[in-house]
């Protein structure tokens, strides 16, 4: 009988790991992935000065009224650049995106756009962490998406793709084309 | 050859020296702030890497949280206090020892569990083994037993 519930145990302990197993192979549980604190608090502010303009200062407040995606970038992280061609697409969808320039150089953050496009609003420059910290950031690419009433309602840790925005980001925006007609 | 081994000797030897120089020296008002400093980033970890804390730590946001704790320690916050900022920030994830609360439950207490029911596993395993031992020896001497009173 003992031996019988000892199979059992190992059945069971088993199954746990092929579930944990499967879900890792699938994407869904990330092992590295630290939960955010952020969820249903009010964004925290940004506060640095525009890329472009280092005279202008990109603030939170900006974005008011607005439901909005911030996202944060480098010009040295791959996955950015994956993430890039997405990122114009939603631009085109109208979705307005502050972008947080995170421990990069000033001219080559400004040459990438000008290659790849620029899909932001605004771009918030941050050489030193501050505002990543600010975030509780810990990679890039990292995406927040901030609801009219300024409050942090979903995160991806990782590149935006059309899964994650379906899945994650899509059902917070009524859909609107560029030309202000909803789809 | 010998220009080879003295020239991978001199390569090795500015290896370390550039992974020296990688930990910033800074220079405090007291020996109270240093220890707060030393204490800090003994305890917070570094975010991007396995298992280590910001003192062990090359990578970059490791180096910006150096800064910080230092920034806000020259600013006169005590270390709770700086505690608590990475914490509303990064979670509990961000200490090496979490605190006790039922989110971290199985952290702190899963080991000892674990511990606990191998233990009763292994005793229970020996009494059995030892009774069915016990058993057969009996079994033997009632035989003898047998045989002797029945020489008799």
């Amino acid at each position: 009988m003992a031996r019988f519930g000892i199979l059992i145990g190992f059945f069971l302990l088993m199954g746990v790991f092929a579930v944990v197993l499967d879900r890792m192979g699938s994407g869904e549980y990330n092992p590295r992935d630290i939960p955010t604190e952020f969820i249903g608090r009010a964004a925290p502010q940004i506060n640095v000065p525009d890329l472009y303009e280092p005279n202008t200062i990109v603030k939170t407040s900006d974005m008011q009224g607005q439901v909005w995606l911030f996202n944060v970038w480098g010009t040295w992280c791959p996955e950015c650049w994956r993430e890039h061609e997405y990122l114009m697409h939603l631009k085109t969808q109208g979705i307005p995106i502050v972008g947080l320039n995170w421990r990069d150089d000033r001219s080559e953050a400004q040459s990438m756009l000008s290659r790849m496009g620029n899909p932001f609003v605004k771009i918030g420059f941050d050489p030193d962490s501050s505002v990543a910290m600010d975030w509780g950031v810990y990679g890039a690419p990292e995406t927040f998406l901030i609801d009219a009433d300024g409050k942090v309602v979903a995160k991806h840790a990782g590149g935006i793709t059309p899964a994650v925005w379906q899945q994650k980001f899509q059902k917070y925006f009524t859909p609107v084309a560029a030309n202000g007609q909803q789809l | 050859m010998i220009k080879f081994r003295s020239l991978l000797c001199l390569l090795l030897l500015s290896v370390s020296l550039t992974t020296q120089a990688k930990i910033e020296s800074r220079e405090f008002a007291d020996a109270q702030m240093e220890d707060d400093y030393q204490a800090l980033v003994a305890e917070l970890r570094c975010l991007v890497c396995q298992n280590q804390n910001l003192a062990d730590s090359n990578a970059e946001l490791a180096q910006d949280m150096r800064a910080k704790v230092y920034k806000m320690l020259n600013e006169g916050k005590s270390k709770t206090e700086i505690a608590d900022f990475m914490v509303t920030r990064y979670g509990d994830f961000v200490l090496y020892r979490p605190p006790v609360k039922s989110s971290t439950f199985l952290l702190w207490f899963g080991p000892f569990i674990f511990l606990l029911l191998a233990g009763i596993f292994v005793v229970s395993f020996i009494r059995r083994q030892s009774v069915s031992e016990k058993s057969v020896v009996d079994q033997q001497l009632q035989k003898k037993a047998h045989s002797l009173l029945d020489d008799e």
